[in-house]
Order: structure tokens, then C-alpha cells, then sequence
């Protein structure tokens, strides 16, 4: 058939199929939505809320989290840390099988970790894992190269689905292999519909491993863009659960909605971080002094309180204050125009100097609107700031990852584990051209460098605290970035759900146990 | 009309969509911006030589006559690529949108057409009485309007203020198990704000020339005729005055297809609509290259075909241009 006669078809039958939508079962439906837009399903090989909402709804993974930072058991009902970190055995369940009927098994366990190491862009989830050993079908176990304290985070269901060999193991390219668009995982919900940049359908999976489980008999995942137009559906109660929302504007508009909860709630381990990015090689901005003079002439609450009308928190350092790596006794650069003054004299700009910035297009509040407000702020210090927009994502990304800026607007997410969402920004040995996320500051300082190395390996929970805390205050001092705020996520919800999911993840976990009241 | 005509017609028409595939292959690429940090973007970043394999796999290392090359020979063998964003084939994400933009601008231009021309007969019976003025006033402007305000306008009217429209979409989700007449109704439910809104700038448009052409039928010698001979002054305004007058109007409505296409971007832009147009915008954002390629190479077709047919039905409704070549 050629691709006319295809198209004519196609056209034909979407003339007669508009209104022909698959049919569903009554009752059960949870309708959340989306401003963003997957690319594909399959969380191994993308990161992303995006994708990993639907991907933690169709895959399993070995383990799930709970609100108090504690692993879970999921695919694997129980597990040991060696003694001396360097193996990791997790013992599967039994009864557990993908949407297509196959036995998951310690193989299926064992291709996805390798097939997230190789493709997904986090390189430091699972860079120290040399081997899995598969000496039975329900027993894993990861040979690692070093210790690695974050291995565990990293097997939670955003980070760690895991995919039927028998699919994803045939030799092509898992990034981007056709099943990405049409998976079969093991999770509480199997896929019925992806239509792409439109929605995600996914019915009950009754064959779930997880006894009772999951209660809702289907989740449709609807992408609207247009918040203000998500926002009137919400309100007319289109849809049920609108998670991942930060402006502050939607913030305080459906808290006022009755029928409508709002929480802040379960997004601990994202630690969304919006900050000001320093291109430390720049002439103007090699000084630190330069850099101090502009954190203390920023001021962080007028920032929180006024731009963002108080939703979003304050952020001081690089680990996201919800972590418990965080170091409380860090610098806050208060703000203080006389000592900003006083440090531009010192490092030779008491004249003043001109600077560009540039900014994320999109979230406006949190990015445009602060980059405006720099503007006026840092011109009382005789700074005079020019405002660059960008017309689009790519443009911003080309040119802070080329280098091509002095100042930049930015929003950096934790990952739960500093090693897979802090370190990339830091470390020397991650000045990578053209990658965007990396560490683009092209920060040096070789007691960091050391710093993290040697967290990285660290098991001992109090020893990596302390070594985190060293790493926190020398970054502080450094400021290779200007740390603002973290986004504001929070979820609005129809108050007739229950279980609207708990934990550290928000909504990038099962929800399998989530329901409609009577 | 002969064959060698439409034959000629026919051949004009595949010169200038390969001039079209070609055009918009080079402009895309004049846009700053690389196509692969876009999808690293998305993914949450990447290393250098992820980025190498990503542009590897999509061609995008070779050079750009050679990427031309290779995908105006695809094209002509029907295959329109795979879309860099969201790794599916272009042809699959275009066959699931078209049926929503072509019900959204035909519902558009049928509407436009009917309730223009009406208006316009109307408003030319009494060219100096107040109806005649509120066309005039309402062309003015409905032209002058931009269709995304209109629409934005529409929503905080008919979906915000007053819940008569749902807001968003072309379909409710909770309706999905309905049966086929209840899932047709809620369609139409969704389609009335956005193809009103896109209606409105061309039916003011047929509305004035309705009523500019009808004045200049009806003060022509056969309508004295035809009134001279007692007919009803209905038979002789409709019959035989809109008639003749209509010959202009087929020629516009054709060759305001075209622009019916590019204000469907908008409409479906603001009324997340699920058509062309919105895929079309999105992907220009995600420098989705072959996508962005393929809405532009369907939305030129529609208008080549457009064009064709009006240019054709033009010749069989003038029999004084019929032996023309």
C-alpha cells in the first residue's frame, strides 16, 4: 500500500473513527493532567516527569519508597547490602508476570539495570554496577566496582522500570525502540492507548502481583498545555489530579476551590532547585567576589514572598533543604547592599560592569520574572543587567551549554540521591560541552572534586552526612551558582480520592492504591 | 475544460509541492538551534557521545544537500520519516490528527460560507438600512480581530463565566464508553467554540463580498428583467441575483483554504484541539525537524488540492471560461 493510498485511508477511517474512541468500563477513572508532554513511556532511557508518571504505572521495579525516605519491598520482596557495599542481592518475588503473560524474572532484573546504565542520561546511578549475577530465576545480585550508597534510590520505580527481556532484548536501540511508545511492563497498570503529545490511557493490570491491587480500574494521563485552560477544567471536574503544578498563581486559585485539596506533600526526593547560574570562565564573573557581591544583593525572601506570593521555599545551598543531606549552618547571603558594594570595590567593579542574563522561556514566574528582578536589584550595586530571552528551549539550552552566557536562570533537579542530581553540576570532571545539566558553571575546585568522590563510596550514613556538609559550605563560599528557591510542586486532587500517592516521588510511583471514596 | 488542461493543472500542481518540500527543508534549517540538545534537553541531559549517536541516528552529521537529497527521495516514495521527538513515524502523527483539523476547518468554512453569504444577501436588499450597517460594522470587525483573542475571549465568555462549552479538547474522557451518538454529540459540543471562533474572521469576509457583488447583480439589466417579468422579489434575489453572484465567492473560499489551515494552528493552539495545527507548533518548538516537515508538506497539499478544485469547479460554474485554456 503506498503512503497516499495509507494516508487516504487513515483519513477515511479517522473520518468515521473520530467519534469511535475504544470503549471503556464504568467507573474507577482517575483523569490526571499534564502540561508537559512524554516522548515515550519508558522511564530506562529518559528521565523526566513526563515520562516517568505513566512509566511507574506500567513498570515495576525492584523497590518503592515511602514517605520517610525507608525502601520498600516491590519486585523484590526482600534485600541485603553486603557487608563490605560491594554486592547488593535482591530476592524477587514469585508470582510476578508482565502485561504479555511472561514470568518476571532475576534476567528481566538484571538487562534493564545494564540497559538503564548504558542509555539513560543519569550516568551515576548505576556507573559503579560491574555485573548482575543470576544464579536463579528470582534472585538478583549486583556486583559493584566500589560501594554505593545511592544504589538503593536508584532502583525505585522513576529511576529503575524493569523491562521484559523478551521485548526490549531483541538488539535494537532501547532508546529508541518502537516498544518505548507501546511498553508491557509488570506495574498495577497496563497500557491501552498512547496517543502521542495527546494522552496516555492505561487500564487495571488484573493479573498484578500485589494481592487487592490497584483499586482504580483506569488512569488516563491528559495533556493540556494551556494551563489556564487546565486549570477551568479542573475547576469543572474534568480532571481529577493535577500534580507537579508550581505557579503560584494556580497554587492559590484551586486552594480556594471547595471541592478541591492542595498539598506540598511527597515531592521530597525531586528537589526542584531554581537558581542563578554563574559562568565562572567569563571575565567579569571569574572573581568570587563578583559573585558574592550579586548573591548578597539578591534578595532570596522578596523572591519567595513577593514574586511567588509565598508558595515556593527558600533554597540555600545545592542539596535541596528537604534532603537529609542537607546542611543547615550554610552561608545564606543575606541580603546586604553595603558588603556588595564593598566586594565590587575590592575585586576592581566599583565603577560597575554590565552583564547579561539569560532565562528559561516557559515558566515565567519562576525564571523571566526573576531575571527582570535581578535587573533592578543588581542595579543598585552598579550592575547593569541586560535581560536575554530566548524564543525557545533549544536557543537557551545551544547557548548555555556552549557557554555562549554570563548569567543564567536555571532549575536543576536533585533526584533524590546527591550523587545522581547534585554531582553533575559540580564535579571538574563533568565540563562537557554541549551537554546541557552538566556542569556548565565550569566550576573547579579539587577538594570538591574530592569531596564528592569520596561520598560517592561512603555507606556510613553519618560520615557522608559530614563530608556533604564540607561539600555544601565550600560550594557556598564558592558559588559557582546562586541558589533562589525550590519549585513550589503541588498537587490539587478531588477530595473524594483516597491515597493520593504518599511517599517522596509524588506521582512518579504506583498508584495502586489509590481510590474513589464511596 | 479539456484534459490537456487539467493534465497541465495537474503537473503545476507537483512542481510546486516539490518546491514546497524543498523550501521548507531549507528555512527549517536556518532556524538556530540543535535538534539533538533538544532531545538530551528532554531527557535530562546527556554525554557528548549520546549527543554523537543521537545526531548519527537521525542523519543530522551529514551534510545538508545530502540530507535534502535523501528526504525528497523518501518523500517521493511516500515516506515522510520518523519524528526525532517522539520516534514515531511522521505519517502515523499526521494520520492521527488530520481528522480532527479537516472536521475542525471544513465545520469552519462551511459555516462561514452559509452564514456569510446569508447575511450578505440580506444586508444587499436594504444597502442603507440597519442590518446593511451591522454587517458592515461586524466585517470590520471580525477582520480585524485576531482569532486567538476571539477564542481566549469565547472561553472566559461560553467555558469560564458561563459553563455552556467545554474549554479544552474534542472529546470528554469520561465519555469514552458511550455509545456512538452520545461520543457524536459531545464532538460537537467541543467543536462549537472553535469552529465558531475560526468561522468568524471569514464569514465576516464572505458577508461583505456577499454583499458587494449581490449590489452590483441587482442593479444589472437582467434583474430588471427578471422583475419586469413579475417574479417574487424573493425568486429574484435568490434565484437569479445570489446566483451570479456567488462566482466570486467560489474563488475566495478557495483561496482562503490556505489561511482556514494557518488560523486552525491558532484555534487548535488555544482550544487544545487535537489536530495538525498544534502538533505543528509544538513540534517547531522541539526543532522536530522531519515532523514540522510533514504537517507543512499535508497543510500545502490541502491547499494545492484546494485550489485545483476551485480553479476546476470555477470553469464548470462560468460557462465563459469554459473553453478557455
Amino acid at each position: 500500500m503506498s503512503f497516499f493510498t495509507r494516508i487516504l485511508g487513515i483519513t477515511a477511517l479517522l473520518a468515521s473513527t473520530t467519534l469511535a474512541a475504544p470503549v471503556f468500563a464504568e467507573g474507577g477513572t482517575l483523569v490526571i493532567a499534564s502540561t508537559q508532554v512524554p516522548r515515550h513511556l519508558n522511564g530506562a532511557v529518559q528521565s523526566g516527569i513526563a515520562t516517568a508518571v505513566p512509566s511507574t504505572q506500567i513498570f515495576a521495579s525492584p523497590l518503592r519508597y515511602d514517605e520517610n525516605w525507608e525502601p520498600q519491598p516491590y519486585l523484590a520482596e526482600s534485600w541485603e547490602v553486603a557487608e563490605d557495599g560491594m554486592s547488593v542481592t535482591l530476592n524477587l518475588v514469585q508470582n510476578a508476570t508482565f502485561h504479555d503473560g511472561q514470568p518476571v524474572t532475576s534476567e528481566d532484573v538484571a538487562f534493564s539495570i545494564m540497559t538503564t546504565k548504558e542509555n539513560h542520561p543519569f550516568k551515576s546511578m548505576f556507573a559503579p554496577v560491574e555485573a548482575i549475577d543470576t544464579p536463579d530465576p528470582h534472585t538478583a545480585i549486583i556486583r559493584l566496582s566500589q560501594p554505593h550508597p545511592a544504589l538503593l534510590l536508584a532502583l525505585s520505580p522513576a529511576l529503575a522500570p524493569v523491562l521484559p527481556k523478551h521485548i526490549f532484548g531483541d538488539g535494537q536501540d532501547p532508546k529508541s525502540h518502537p516498544a518505548n511508545s507501546a511498553p508491557v511492563g509488570s506495574g498495577p497498570f497496563k497500557l491501552e492507548e498512547f496517543t502521542a503529545g495527546e494522552a496516555v490511557v492505561m487500564k487495571k493490570n488484573p493479573d498484578f502481583f500485589l494481592e487487592g491491587r490497584p483499586k482504580l480500574d483506569e488512569i488516563i494521563i491528559r495533556i493540556i498545555k494551556d494551563e489556564s485552560a487546565l486549570l477551568i477544567a479542573m475547576e469543572n471536574g474534568d480532571i481529577d489530579l493535577y500534580p507537579f503544578m508550581a505557579s503560584s498563581q494556580s497554587i492559590r486559585r484551586l486552594e480556594k476551590d471547595e471541592d478541591l485539596g492542595v498539598t506540598t506533600e511527597d515531592y521530597a526526593a525531586v528537589g526542584p532547585i531554581n537558581w542563578l547560574a554563574f559562568n565562572t570562565q567569563s571575565d567579569k564573573l571569574s572573581d568570587v567576589r563578583v559573585r558574592q557581591a550579586i548573591a548578597y544583593a539578591v534578595d532570596r525572601d522578596f523572591i519567595t514572598d513577593a514574586l511567588h506570593r509565598g508558595v515556593s521555599s527558600p533554597q540555600r545551598g545545592p542539596i535541596t533543604e528537604s534532603s537529609p543531606f542537607f546542611d543547615n549552618t550554610i552561608a545564606a547571603y543575606d541580603v546586604d547592599l553595603e558588603k556588595a558594594q564593598a566586594l565590587m570595590a575590592e575585586a576592581g567593579f566599583g565603577d560597575g560592569m554590565e552583564l547579561t542574563v539569560d532565562y528559561i522561556p516557559g515558566p515565567k514566574e519562576q525564571q523571566q520574572s526573576v531575571a527582570e528582578y535581578l535587573k533592578s536589584q543588581l542595579k543598585k550595586i552598579g550592575i547593569d543587567v541586560t535581560v536575554r530571552a530566548a524564543p525557545d528551549f533549544p536557543t537557551w539550552a545551544g547557548r548555555v551549554s556552549s557557554y555562549d552566557f554570563e548569567l543564567s536562570m536555571d532549575v536543576v533537579f536533585n533526584w533524590g540521591d546527591p550523587v545522581i542530581g547534585v554531582h553533575r553540576t559540580y564535579l571538574s570532571d563533568n565540563i562537557r560541552e554541549g551537554v546541557i545539566w552538566s556542569n556548565t558553571q565550569q566550576y573547579r575546585n579539587e577538594k570538591v572534586d574530592e569531596l564528592l568522590n569520596a561520598a560517592a563510596v561512603e555507606l556510613d550514613v553519618d560520615k557522608r552526612k559530614s563530608l556533604y556538609a564540607e561539600f555544601q559550605q565550600l560550594v557556598a563560599g564558592d558559588l559557582p551558582v546562586y541558589w533562589i528557591n525550590q519549585l513550589p510542586y503541588h498537587t490539587a486532587y478531588d477530595k473524594r480520592l483516597q491515597n493520593v500517592p504518599t511517599g517522596i516521588w509524588g506521582t512518579m510511583h504506583p498508584m495502586d492504591t489509590v481510590a474513589w471514596s464511596e | 475544460m479539456n484534459a490537456a488542461y487539467i493534465l497541465r493543472r495537474l503537473f503545476y500542481g507537483v512542481l510546486m509541492m516539490l518546491g514546497v518540500v524543498i523550501l521548507n527543508f531549507l528555512l527549517i534549517r536556518l532556524a538556530p538551534g540543535d535538534p539533538a540538545v533538544v532531545i538530551a534537553g528532554e531527557m535530562g541531559g546527556a554525554t557528548e557521545e549520546m549527543l554523537a549517536s543521537i545526531r548519527a541516528e537521525y542523519g543530522l552529521d551529514k551534510p545538508v544537500l545530502t540530507q535534502l537529497w535523501i528526504y525528497v527521495s523518501s518523500v517521493a516514495q511516500g515516506d515522510l520519516g520518523q519524528s526525532f521527538f517522539f520516534n514515531q513515524p511522521v505519517s502515523s502523527l499526521i494520520g492521527q490528527r488530520i481528522g480532527p483539523t479537516i472536521l475542525l476547518v471544513l465545520t469552519a468554512q462551511v459555516l462561514s460560507i452559509l452564514l456569510g453569504v446569508f447575511l450578505g444577501a440580506v444586508a444587499a436588499r436594504k444597502p442603507h438600512g440597519v442590518l446593511s450597517a451591522f454587517v458592515g460594522v461586524f466585517a470590520t470587525i471580525g477582520y480585524a480581530v485576531p482569532v486567538f483573542w476571539t477564542g481566549i475571549m469565547f472561553i472566559i465568555l461560553f467555558a469560564s463565566v458561563l459553563p455552556w462549552f467545554p474549554v479544552e479538547g474534542m472529546q470528554s474522557v469520561r465519555l469514552r464508553d458511550a455509545d456512538l451518538w452520545t461520543r457524536m454529540l459531545d464532538v460537537t459540543h467541543h467543536l462549537v467554540l472553535p469552529a465558531l471562533t475560526l468561522a468568524i474572521i471569514y464569514l465576516a469576509q464572505y458577508a461583505r463580498l456577499t454583499r458587494a457583488s449581490m449590489l452590483d447583480a441587482l442593479s444589472s439589466e437582467y434583474i430588471r428583467t427578471a422583475r419586469a417579468k413579475g417574479l417574487n422579489e424573493r425568486s429574484v434575489v435568490f434565484s437569479h441575483a445570489l446566483r451570479n453572484a456567488l462566482l466570486p465567492i467560489l474563488t475566495v473560499a478557495g483561496l482562503q483554504f490556505g489561511n482556514l489551515i494557518s488560523g486552525a494552528l491558532l484555534v487548535e493552539t488555544v482550544f487544545n484541539w487535537p489536530g495538525m495545527g498544534r502538533l505543528a507548533f509544538d513540534s517547531i518548538l522541539r526543532r522536530d525537524y522531519p515532523t514540522i516537515m510533514g504537517v507543512l508538506f499535508f497543510a500545502s497539499l490541502m491547499v494545492v488540492i484546494a485550489n485545483l478544485i476551485t480553479d476546476f469547479s470555477y470553469r464548470l460554474a462560468d460557462p465563459r471560461l469554459k473553453d478557455e485554456q
